[in-house]
């Protein structure tokens, strides 16, 4: 579906329209990332991101591929075959760089994409569907990122192995006898890295085709836009190419000189050392970290050191763990503001910026500091605001706030108000 | 062959005094059978994700504890993770017994925890019961935490010279594994 000034794939090449005719697809190309495709003509750089995780998969996929031909899951020569990629297949150093610092950017652009939803409340109707498929792509990737990571079988991919699987045995009852079967083994060895490297060959064409749906949900009601205003007329959209194609190509360009200075310049500084140290079941690195990109979440898991509730403490930080990201799954009904934009939600925006993305930033830092105090008081303070966050604060806000006066469409926005501005009241 | 002639009755299935139709027993049943088959085919699909016989096969050891000077400890491996064995001190004893039992998270006493006329041989899994590290302790001069046993580096668990649980998230003790004393100096564990 798409607005009714959409403009019609009118193939000229009598080749083309024969392909039209039997199997359409330069039709979908055009009409899904084409000039079929009409588009706000506001969107700011934060709608750039969508596209670049696009990239990140692909490349994941073409690096993880090559990679997955001169790697072997044999618990005894899992180590040195990822140093043999690194000294002795040609590029292999840069097809690993490339891939364990891509994964990083996958991240990176993820959480972007993430935050640009919820300053915009990209969430709510008619895009409540974007958005749960968004976070099941989010959990995926987590997924695909944790078993990726115990593939060089170094001391930190071991151990992390260890932890994680090690959250299941909290279940009460089952927890202990499914760790054992999710492993194949009582610690991670030969049977849970096979697993681990089949899985995450898998998991991301099971993302593309969840990243499928994502869009295909999207074309639906057409992109959100910085004011949050929906589509009225022609006048409000551009076709996405050659506008958006241009505007994303060149956020493509600025986020690869990012992406390749850490390749080339910095390729372990989001690694850990000691996963250069082959793994090794019976000696604990002294300090277990996960890969940055979990920091915000583990440092939820190990805020609960006692028990909360009559809950032992080991359990009550596996279930707010996995809490904090399945509650944004309920965004969209905690959130009920009928103003989507955070620029036009003044009380919103203030527990946006001063809130919100302070607490983000303390987990992160506190996931990634060892378990002492005073990082351990920190992350729990920290942890309770996360929860009243989204639990309480944006309810009340989206019932007491006062939005600002809305522009009267994305061309006013844009362009300063019309006659069509001054004769309808404001949304 | 049978002659079979299709009738548009026998297309709509022929329906019964009682108003049930006689395609609607034969839907049911096959996907009955469909689904019952479906959930063997599962078992398979299930089981082979648990320990293969070769991994089960591996599950003892023997540890001759003779060279185990008193306050001293070793770390084995049994079923491939560390397992500790430490001959207390008398004081550790003390500090042990001393403890009241019901004021711990898992209530058990040293002499539980140990085989009889053993009192001094701690036999138990290096695996932490929160998260599974191996805790420090066992090793000479690592840091054996406040109540002098073990003391996890991962999230901060602190085990006490029976390797129970007294401080931070893990909500067990170190786990005694199965074994024996085959003779005064050697352990059969699993
Ligand atoms: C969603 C996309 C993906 C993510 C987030 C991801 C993430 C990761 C991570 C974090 C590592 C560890 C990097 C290191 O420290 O060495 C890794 C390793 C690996 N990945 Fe992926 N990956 C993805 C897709 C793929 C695909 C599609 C394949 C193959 C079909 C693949 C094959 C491999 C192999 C063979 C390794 C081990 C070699 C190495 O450690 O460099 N990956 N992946
Ligand atoms: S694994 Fe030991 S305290 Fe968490």
């Amino acid at each position: 579906m798409s607005f009714p000034w959409a403009k019609e794939y009118t193939p000229q090449h009598p080749l083309m329209r024969y392909l039209d005719e039997k199997l359409p697809v330069p039709r979908l190309v055009y009409n899904a990332v084409g000039g079929g495709y009409p588009v706000p003509r506001n969107l700011s750089y934060m709608w750039n991101f969508g596209v670049l995780a696009g990239f990140c998969l692909v490349l994941q996929i073409v690096t993880g591929v090559i990679l997955a031909m001169h790697y072997s899951a044999d618990s005894t020569i899992a180590f040195a075959k990822t140093e043999h990629i690194m000294r002795d297949v040609n590029w292999g150093w840069l097809l690993r760089y490339a891939h364990a610092n891509g994964a990083s950017f996958f991240f990176v652009v993820v959480y972007l994409h993430i935050f640009r939803g919820f300053f915009y409340s990209s969430y709510k109707a008619p895009r409540e569907m974007i958005w749960l498929l968004g976070v099941v792509i989010f959990l995926l990737m987590m997924a695909t990122a944790f078993m990726g990571y115990v593939l060089p079988w170094g001391q930190m991919s071991f151990w992390g192995a260890k932890v994680i699987t090690g959250l299941f045995s909290a279940i009460p009852l089952v927890g202990e006898p499914l760790q054992i079967w999710l492993l194949g083994g009582y610690a991670p060895d030969d049977a849970a890295l096979n697993r681990f490297f089949s899985l995450h060959f898998l998991l991301p064409f099971v993302i593309a085709a969840v990243v499928i749906l994502h869009i295909w949900a999207l074309h639906i009601p057409g992109s959100s836009n910085p004011t949050g205003v929906e589509v009225k007329s022609e006048s409000d959209t551009v076709p996405f190419h050659p506008y958006y194609t241009a505007k994303d190509g060149y956020g493509l360009g600025v986020a690869l000189l990012i992406y390749f200075a850490f390749v080339f310049f910095l390729p372990n500084y989001l690694g850990h050392p000691d996963n250069y140290i082959e793994a090794n079941p019976l000696s604990t690195p002294a300090h277990i970290v996960p890969e940055w990109y979990f920091w915000p979440f583990y440092a939820i898991l190990r805020s609960f050191t006692a028990d909360f509730l009559s809950i032992p403490a080991k359990l009550m930080g596996v279930l707010a763990m996995f809490a904090a990201i399945l509650v944004w799954f309920f965004l969209p009904w905690l959130d009920k503001s009928p103003v989507r934009s955070g620029h036009y939600r003044p009380l919103f925006r203030k527990f946006f910026w001063f809130g919100l993305i302070p607490t983000m930033a303390v987990l992160f830092y506190c996931g990634g500091a060892p378990a002492e105090q005073p990082y351990v008081m920190i992350a729990q303070l920290a942890t309770a605001y996360y929860f009243l966050h989204f639990l309480v604060i944006l309810p009340i806000i989206s019932s007491i706030e006062r939005p600002e006066p809305l522009p009267y469409s994305i061309t006013e926005a844009v362009l300063g108000k019309d006659e069509a501005a001054q004769l309808e009241p404001a949304e | 062959m049978t002659e079979t002639t299709v009738t548009a009755n026998s297309v709509e299935g022929a329906e019964g005094t009682d108003g049930v139709r006689r395609r609607d027993f034969i839907n049911v049943a096959a996907v009955s059978a469909a689904g019952a088959g479906a959930a063997v085919v599962l078992l398979p699909l299930i089981s082979q994700m648990a320990p293969s016989a070769d991994v089960l096969a591996e599950s003892s050891t023997e540890v001759d504890v003779s060279g185990i000077e008193v306050g001293q400890a070793i770390k084995a491996v049994f079923r491939k993770q560390p397992l500790f064995v430490r001959r207390l001190t008398p004081k550790e004893i003390e500090e042990a017994n001393a403890v009241d039992i019901n004021s711990l998270r898992d209530p058990q006493t040293l002499a539980e925890r140990t085989k009889e006329g053993h009192l001094d041989m701690l036999i138990t899994m290096g695996v932490c019961t929160h998260l599974g590290c191996v805790p420090l302790g066992a090793g000479e001069g690592e840091n054996k935490g406040p109540f002098g046993g073990y003391f996890c580096p991962c999230h901060g668990s602190a085990y006490d010279t029976a390797a129970r649980i007294r401080q931070g998230p893990a909500p067990k003790n170190l786990e005694v594994p199965p074994y024996e004393f085959t003779s005064d100096t050697v352990v059969k564990v699993g």
